[in-house]
């Protein structure tokens, strides 16, 4: 199996039949990391001796662990979910050198069903950003090309599973950061319904918008890592009571008679020329075979983004309250003995976040304070709830809503990084499903003539993953882009 | 012009839950430092609080006590401000949506009724606590114990309906010996379970418009309330008359001064920044659980005051008493019918019972003298065997001893006399030896006899049944009054 072949699905098969050893599997990928990760930087720790460790474990079970859906499957976890005692830093300065004493949920599960986990993935501070260039461990290159963004805040989870470092990673989605970095690096990235996967675990930036949800090369993929991480937590009050769905129905997926909506007065301006075709020539696929597009209305869209800029940043103040150097994590120096708790707080936090985590800190408190709340966060999430019910009143008539994930291809590092508003601008099409809780889901639409990789983006009801990726595995299965491989060898 | 002082009360009670509110962590008080944590109460990066069931179960007992409408979905938020003994950065408390408002608790202070009104009750976590000293490195350092953070409590928030430090004292204390019946809350308030903080200000009598209030906050037993309340009611009072104005504030209670002394002024005050918790989702109650939890309360003291003063006919104030605790109410209860004398019981039981477990800092549950036992030493005195003073020293004996009455009675030779041969000669050598009071007696001042009882049972050493000495008195001084 080449590297670039490599599926979860094939992987897990491979190892169940004794066609492959976990050892195997692991080191190749160990291999590949230490051959191209020098130059992508898609991980902030590599867990070597750990990973090998655990696969000898999983081998030394493979009779009887052959049933667990992911029996020797290297996973890269983005590095703001905790791993018990593996460095967990979401990409800020202030946790530098912090080892969690637990496993979030998903990891357990991950280990439940027999998956390795490889490493931890960059990001941008605290999944603040589209870029990953707000990581404090340096920005991540684009396997596509290595001058521009892999996209994010999970651009190394993306990055890693385009160059085929790893065949799945977990990542973090609270405005797309899952979808955007899957468009911009040409992979799958699905953000379940909020409530869907457990957050415990996940350092949170923004909990009534964060999901944790899978990165991978194919649908079919990411049916499966959905189905082990999927389904209700004692630890998390905020996990539905649904059932994981049985994804293995769903595939080969067909979409005769599908209704599939298009927001067509939301892609009226501001969409990049290639783009929009690319997202047309998908949609022409689709209704070929056999699914009906239709046009549907959110008028409530355009206020998503400036909702998402206050509730996201509203929740994150008060979320990065505990990193205060007072416990774990950073500390400032003090070196004036007269200087008293509060001079440590301000001190440690100055130094330890990056300008934009800063900057989302300020505009949440300030968004909350006596005074303005009403106004601003109260208001928000009246907006909130009206996108809400266009999407409610929109799934009357249609199955999935699509559009593109992202209004243009990966931008050039730095292009964006002193202009935050222009940034934010991009994440006109994947913040509302959080800002509804509604699953997406990103499917690789083709390259631009630049060779840069594009989104196409689908909606579903709630807990309705199964729909999103029925579609996606047509999608998938007959799109004349489905070979494309990034430029990167080892 | 008289000035009165309008209190309110903010009452904390830590819930008798055996784990926190948010994790399964214990809540027993005076472990080490630092042994009853996870990751949930530690505030650890990416940890979630999962809501305690029992916690809203014995919320709920208490609003319901507490006379609340019980709210059917009730919301958390996140009261934000830095402290290193708070570890999330937030507190998470209830705040415009409480699980219950609008109660009231009627009782007597100083002879009077009081009236107050409950604002609202709610939940919240208790923070950490931080150490100052007893450890190498005190003086320089500070050190942190985070086994009460997620401590689980409810706070209950009254009406400025109080116009004395008496009645505010009083309150507390009927709220503690209320929520100790209910199971709620231990009551002990030098380990912090119970705390309560004040907020007072003074106006003109009668006034309509509230003064400008101060918040005093570390008040943690019933006597510190009504001392810190009594300081603050002389100090607004002071400043006023001296033409001066008060300034809205929060006052520290300092035991050791016994003052108040001032902590922060409105400008510093917080601005918490609340908004709703978004890791747990809207607090349900239906209708049924609270109809459940209503069902499962135990009598508590204002209904069973009632009905001891309606079943037994004895007087409000002993009754108030009695029903203060379970124990003492079913004590007097059985005395009361093994007697079938209540008042007498109940006499019994405010006087030389009371008066022993007081001196003797004895439960009236752990009394060696139990209430059939009473109601034995209740009817020999109600019968005459033995005199009332004799009465007292035989219940001595036997809270002592565990003996019975009869027994006390016999070994000790305390029966009274009641034999009229046996009293004849005391009656006439009292009679003839004082025959001034026998004139004066006979010239209509009837009240002498008592004097005259008196000297029969100086002359039997006690032992004499007063009223047979009365009525062979009457017969030979010819009263028949």
């Amino acid at each position: 199996m080449a590297p670039g072949a490599w599926t979860a699905t094939g992987i897990r098969a491979a190892v169940a039949a004794g066609d492959l050893s976990a050892r195997e599997v692991c080191a190749r990928c160990l291999d590949r990391i230490a051959a191209v990760d020098g130059r992508l930087h898609a991980f902030t720790t590599v867990l070597e001796d750990a990973a090998l460790a655990r696969a000898e474990e999983v081998d030394a079970h493979r009779g009887a662990w052959r049933d667990r859906p992911l029996l020797g499957v290297p996973v890269a976890v983005k590095d703001i979910i905790c791993t018990r005692g593996a460095p967990t830093t979401a990409g800020s300065r202030i946790l530098a050198g912090y080892r969690p004493p637990y496993d979030a949920t998903v990891v357990t599960r991950l280990l439940d069903a027999g998956a390795v986990i490889v490493g931890k993935t960059n990001c941008d501070e605290f999944a603040m950003g589209s870029s990953t260039e707000h990581s404090a461990y340096g920005p991540t290159r684009n396997p596509w090309a290595p001058d521009r963004i892999p996209g994010g805040s999970s651009g190394g989870a993306a990055a890693a599973v385009a160059a085929a470092l790893a065949p799945v990673s977990i990542a973090t989605d609270t405005g797309g950061s899952i979808r955007q970095p899957a468009a911009f690096c040409g992979v799958v990235g699905l953000k379940p319904t909020y409530g869907r996967v457990s957050r415990y675990g996940l350092l949170a930036f923004a909990s009534s918008l964060d999901q944790i949800g899978p990165l991978t090369r194919t649908v079919e993929d990411a049916a499966a890592v959905l189905q082990v991480l999927a389904g209700p937590d004692p630890r998390d009050a905020t996990t539905a009571e649904e059932p994981a769905p049985a994804m293995a129905d769903l595939l080969p997926g067909n979409v005769g008679g599908t209704r599939i909506g298009v927001p067509r007065a939301a892609l009226a301006a501001g969409v990049d020329a290639e783009v929009l075709d690319a997202f047309n020539a998908a949609l022409a696929l689709l209704a070929e075979r056999g699914a009906e597009v239709c046009d549907v209305d959110l008028p409530h869209m355009q206020y998503a983004v400036p909702v998402y800029y206050l509730v996201a940043p509203a929740e994150a103040s008060s979320n990065l309250a505990r990193y205060d150097g007072v416990r774990y994590g950073h500390r400032a120096a003090l070196h004036d003995a007269a200087a008293g708790v509060p001079e440590m707080y301000a001190r440690t936090r100055s130094e330890g976040f990056g300008a934009e985590v800063k900057r989302r800190i300020m505009l949440g408190t300030y968004a909350l304070s006596a005074g303005y709340y009403d106004a601003y966060y109260v208001h928000a999430q009246r907006v909130r709830s009206l996108i809400r019910s266009d999407y409610d009143a929109a799934f009357a008539g249609v199955d999935a809503i699509a559009m593109p994930t992202t209004p243009t291809p990966a931008f050039r590092i730095g292009e964006r990084i002193d202009d935050p508003l222009a940034m934010y601008l991009g994440d006109v099409f994947t913040v509302s499903s959080n800002l509804t809780g509604l699953p997406a889901i990103s499917l690789p639409a083709g390259l631009t003539r630049a060779r840069l990789p594009l989104g196409f983006q689908l909606i579903g009801r709630p807990f309705d993953e199964a729909t999103l990726l029925r579609i996606g595995d047509v999608l998938e299965r007959d799109a004349p882009w489905r070979d494309e491989r990034p430029p990167v060898s080892a | 012009m008289e000035l009165e002082p309008v209190i309110g009360l903010e009452i904390h009670a830590q819930l008798l839950t055996s784990t926190k509110i948010f994790c399964g962590c214990s809540t027993t008080f005076g472990a080490p430092p630092n042994t009853h944590v996870c990751p949930v109460c530690l505030g650890l990066p990416g940890a979630l609080p999962v809501l305690n069931r029992r916690v809203v179960e014995l919320a709920v007992r208490a609003s319901l006590a507490l006379g609340c409408d019980v709210q059917p979905v009730s919301l958390f938020a996140r009261k934000n401000y830095f402290y290193p003994d708070l570890p999330k950065g937030y507190q998470i408390s209830q705040y415009d949506q409480p699980l219950a408002t609008d109660g009231r608790l009627q009782y007597e202070s100083e002879g009077r009724q009081v009236d107050v009104r409950i604002i609202r009750v709610h939940l919240e976590e208790d923070a950490g606590k931080s150490l100052h000293e007893g450890f190498a490195g005190s003086g320089r350092a500070t050190h942190l114990d985070f086994n009460r953070s997620g401590v689980p409590l409810i706070e209950i928030v009254t009406h400025p309906d109080l116009r004395s430090s008496a009645a505010a004292a009083d309150f507390f204390s009927r709220l503690r010996t209320m929520f100790r019946a209910l199971g709620v809350n231990d009551g002990n308030m030098e380990e912090g379970s119970l705390r309560c903080d004040a907020n007072v200000s003074v106006r003109p009598a009668g006034a309509e418009r509230l003064g400008v209030k101060v918040e005093v906050k570390n008040i943690n037993s019933f006597r510190y309330l009504q001392h810190a309340l009594d300081y603050e009611y002389e100090r607004q009072t002071g400043v006023l008359r001296a033409g001066g104005a008060i300034t809205q504030e929060t006052r520290l209670w300092d035991v050791a001064g016994g003052r108040t002394l001032p902590m922060r002024s409105k400008e510093e005050a917080h601005d918490y920044r609340y908004f709703p918790e978004p890791d747990l989702p809207p607090l349900e109650v239906s209708a049924e659980w609270v109809a459940a939890i209503a069902e499962s309360l135990p009598e508590l003291p204002e209904a069973r005051k009632q009905r001891l003063v309606s079943e037994f006919g004895i007087a409000e104030r002993d009754a108030a008493w009695l029903a203060q605790s379970a124990d003492a109410t079913s004590y007097f209860e059985a005395a009361a019918r093994a007697a079938g004398n209540a008042k007498a019981a109940c006499n019994w039981i405010m006087g030389p019972v009371g008066r022993y477990l007081n001196e003797h800092g004895v439960e009236i549950g752990d009394l060696r003298v139990g209430p059939e036992r009473l109601a034995e030493l209740v009817a020999l005195v109600e019968e005459g065997t033995i005199s009332t003073s004799a009465g007292r020293s035989v219940f001595e004996r036997m809270a002592q001893s565990g003996a019975s009455a009869r027994s006390v009675v016999e070994s000790e030779g305390l029966a009274q006399i009641d034999d009229t041969d046996l009293l004849g000669a005391a009656v006439r050598e009292v009679v003839d030896g004082n025959p001034d009071a026998v004139a004066s007696y006979r010239g209509g001042k009837t009240g002498t006899l008592g004097f005259l009882v008196g000297q029969v049972m100086r002359r039997t050493g006690g032992k004499a049944n007063p009223r047979t000495a009365r009525a062979m008195l009457l017969d030979i001084l010819g009263g028949g009054h």
